[in-house]
């Protein structure tokens, strides 16, 4: 399953390079993309998974950037 | 600004009146120190904060604990004024660089406006909106003038002007009428539009292209795994020197005191923070890509972008690229002595007359250069000879409109010619009037645009690649301006001649290929770079090639090349900037020349110059190219 999340308060850019390789190495996930410029994960995660997965990120998210949130639910 | 930013602001602005309080008032220094110390924590709670948030989740070095450590640092030496001033100068740098981020975001947006937010259908004679999401193919969907065309379709009603700007970068409204197709993303001007969606939106034009856009920073040009690697090495290796800056020279030198010596190797972190290149080099590429997709120009990817600045040799496909790619008048003359203006007209007249009923692409051209509807009252006996041409009556009048071999036949004398094209004769009773050139014709621009190529982008071999007859190919070489030709060459024969002339390249000059996309599919993919232009609303194209020009504007060649340079540029300046004056402080800041002040500037000036240099990428267009 393809998704795409949205980002607020994304304001440094090597903590999106950190956040995409803590995702990538979360079971489930098959690809992952942190766009800095857009504020967006693309995300290709097995769908069963993926209300876990979604947890996961965002207690990623928080971990290294504590401003940054996710906007989708 | 945001909200985040606007509670930013106003923290500094507090912390600055308060300093300016603390300096005029003449009080006790306890109560000073507990007035720095309020001051302090005003500005600098929420980077304490974060900084033992990170040490607990195990990322030591970052740059609010080494903010953290400074300042208290200070305060423990008594240097109250300089540690509130640094926490200030950090946060107000911060600032710049959070709200010159987020300026760049939105124009990058603004440039990427073209998803369309909803669609409007008739339910119970009522028009609603709904999410184009869920518009299933076949479904009729009503264009208001002013609203984005949702899904790709096709009219079924109505007439309006398009404007067309944000997909192709073309400026002059495009008509629709019945039947026509319209694509997601174009602007609806003037009339209401009833269209019949042919397309989900997910596979609509506006999805697709929005998707090359947001994807093209997936694919990183050297310039930016660059700047990952150059982290990777660079991060231990200053922490390293750091250490040796404190805890060395104690060691060694009789009169350095530990103190001062993890000052210094404080200040040294400081200004080793890479965040300006990590920050600035992919938003340059990113400007630079959301630039050209303004214009109508398709990245796919930075390393694209980069490689097209290292191209020195441009390979073009003839049909549809250099030429209009379909059928022409390119000329009417008449015989000689009979010649004047309404012969001329005269010729076009008989012509399209008596090829009134055909479909064949030659009188198509001839019935699109004559633009009347031809009157089929004053044609009779119309009888197609099949290799020849056509045999008929006008106004009553015996005529034959073909090739030489038919007016030779029924005796007419021919003044032959070496046109290149097909040439077409047309003959009342036993006279010939004239001939008519039919041709593919070539681009308005083609020749300018080789010229320009030449001499402003540093473009060194032109090259031309067709299955064309070589007579054809070497005349419209030779117009253009091209330097060599390859002709009657067979599909799989153009990726040898590819093959050949990459052979021949220098170790880092590039090679693109431009074609239509149509059969050249093997050429754009072998070369370094595959330009295919016209590509809107064919899909083909777009997933064969790297670089994708909307419209069929040549010129656009030129842009995507100017642009590229242009980017590379920018990006490369930011480059030296950024490492040389981080290189130039760390010196000052291991021999205590440079203060923590310095260093702040060092880190999030040197930031907020290389972000505000990126955007220049954004505004690259046309207008400036001449220069």
């Amino acid at each position: 399953m393809k998704k795409i999340l949205n980002l607020e308060n994304l304001d440094c850019a090597s903590c999106a390079s950190k956040m995409e390789s803590a995702i990538k190495k979360l079971d489930g996930v098959k690809e992952v993309s942190v766009n800095f410029i857009l504020q967006k994960i693309k995300l290709e995660v097995d769908e069963e998974r993926y209300d876990t997965i979604l947890i996961e990120i965002k207690k990623i998210c928080k971990k290294i950037e504590p401003d940054c949130k996710i906007l989708d639910k | 600004m945001t909200k985040k930013n606007q509670k930013e602001l106003i923290k500094i602005i507090t912390t600055i009146l308060l300093l300016l309080l603390i300096s005029i008032i003449s009080i006790e220094m306890k109560i000073k120190l507990i007035l720095y110390i309020i001051t302090y924590l005003i500005v600098g709670y929420q980077v304490i904060k974060k900084a033992i948030k990170n040490i607990f989740s195990g990322q030591i070095f970052d740059e609010n604990f080494l903010m953290s450590l400074a300042t208290i640092g200070a305060f423990i030496t008594g240097e109250y004024l300089e540690a509130v001033l640094v926490m200030l100068l950090y946060q107000i740098g911060e600032l710049f660089q959070s709200y010159a981020v987020g300026k760049s975001r939105r124009s990058i947006s603004e440039l990427m406006d073209i998803r369309p937010d909803y669609a409007n259908i008739e339910e119970n004679g009522k028009i609603v909106k709904v999410n184009p999401e869920e518009v299933k193919i076949g479904t009729k969907i009503i264009i208001k003038p002013g609203e984005k065309i949702p899904l790709d379709g096709i009219v079924e009603d109505g007439e309006s002007l398009l404007d067309t700007k944000a997909l192709t970068g073309e400026s002059i409204p495009r008509r629709v009428k019945e039947n026509d197709i319209v694509l997601s993303g174009f602007i609806n001007k003037t009339g209401i539009l009833t269209v019949k969606v042919t397309k989900e939106f997910s596979s609509s034009t506006a999805s697709k292209i929005l998707d090359l856009v947001e994807n093209a920073s997936n694919k990183k040009a050297k310039a930016e795994n660059f700047i990952t690697k150059f982290a990777r090495y660079y991060t231990p290796i200053v922490v390293a020197l750091a250490l040796c800056l404190a805890f060395l020279p104690p060691l060694l030198i009789k009169e350095a005191t530990l103190l001062e010596c993890i000052k210094r190797s404080m200040t040294f972190l400081v200004i080793s923070c890479p965040c300006a290149l990590v920050i600035s080099v992919p938003l340059g590429f990113f400007g630079g890509i959301g630039g050209a997709s303004r214009q109508g120009i398709l990245i796919k990817g930075s390393n694209y972008l980069e490689t097209l600045s290292k191209t020195n040799t441009i390979v073009f496909d003839k049909t549809g690229t250099l030429t209009e790619g379909r059928f022409q008048v390119v000329k009417i003359k008449p015989t000689i002595n009979i010649a004047d203006k309404s012969s001329e007209k005269k010729i076009l007249e008989i012509a399209s007359l008596a090829e009134s009923y055909s479909s064949h692409p030659i009188a198509l051209a001839i019935k699109e250069k004559y633009k009347h509807n031809p009157d089929k009252k004053r044609i009779q006996d119309i009888k197609e000879l099949a290799g020849k041409g056509i045999s008929g009556k006008v106004d009553g009048k015996q005529v034959y409109v073909g090739n030489d071999t038919l007016l030779l036949e029924k005796n007419i004398k021919v003044s032959t010619t070496n046109e290149i094209g097909t040439i077409i004769y047309i003959a009342e009773e036993s006279n010939c009037l004239g001939y008519i050139v039919i041709a593919d014709k070539i681009k308005d621009n083609a020749k300018e645009t080789l010229t320009t190529l030449k001499q402003n982008n540093q473009i060194e071999n032109t090259v031309m690649l067709t299955g064309d007859k070589k007579e054809i190919a070497e005349k419209i070489a030779k117009e253009v301006g091209i330097d060599k030709v390859y002709s009657q060459l067979l599909p799989q024969e153009k990726v040898e001649k590819l093959e050949d002339i990459l052979k021949n390249q220098p170790e880092n000059k590039k090679v693109a290929f431009v074609g239509d996309g149509m059969n050249d599919a093997p050429v754009l993919t072998r070369a370094d770079i595959g330009i295919a232009m016209g590509a809107l609303g064919t899909d083909a194209a777009i997933e064969a090639a790297d670089i994708v020009i909307m419209d069929d504007d040549i010129s656009k060649i030129k842009d995507a090349i100017y642009i590229s340079k242009k980017t590379l540029r920018i990006v490369k300046q930011n480059i030296y900037f950024a490492i040389g004056v981080k290189i130039f402080f760390l010196i000052l800041g291991a021999l205590g020349i440079a203060n923590m002040m310095e260093a702040v500037f060092a880190d999030v000036g040197v930031s907020v110059i290389a972000i505000l240099n990126s955007m220049r990428t954004l505004k690259i267009s046309k207008s400036n190219h001449l220069k």
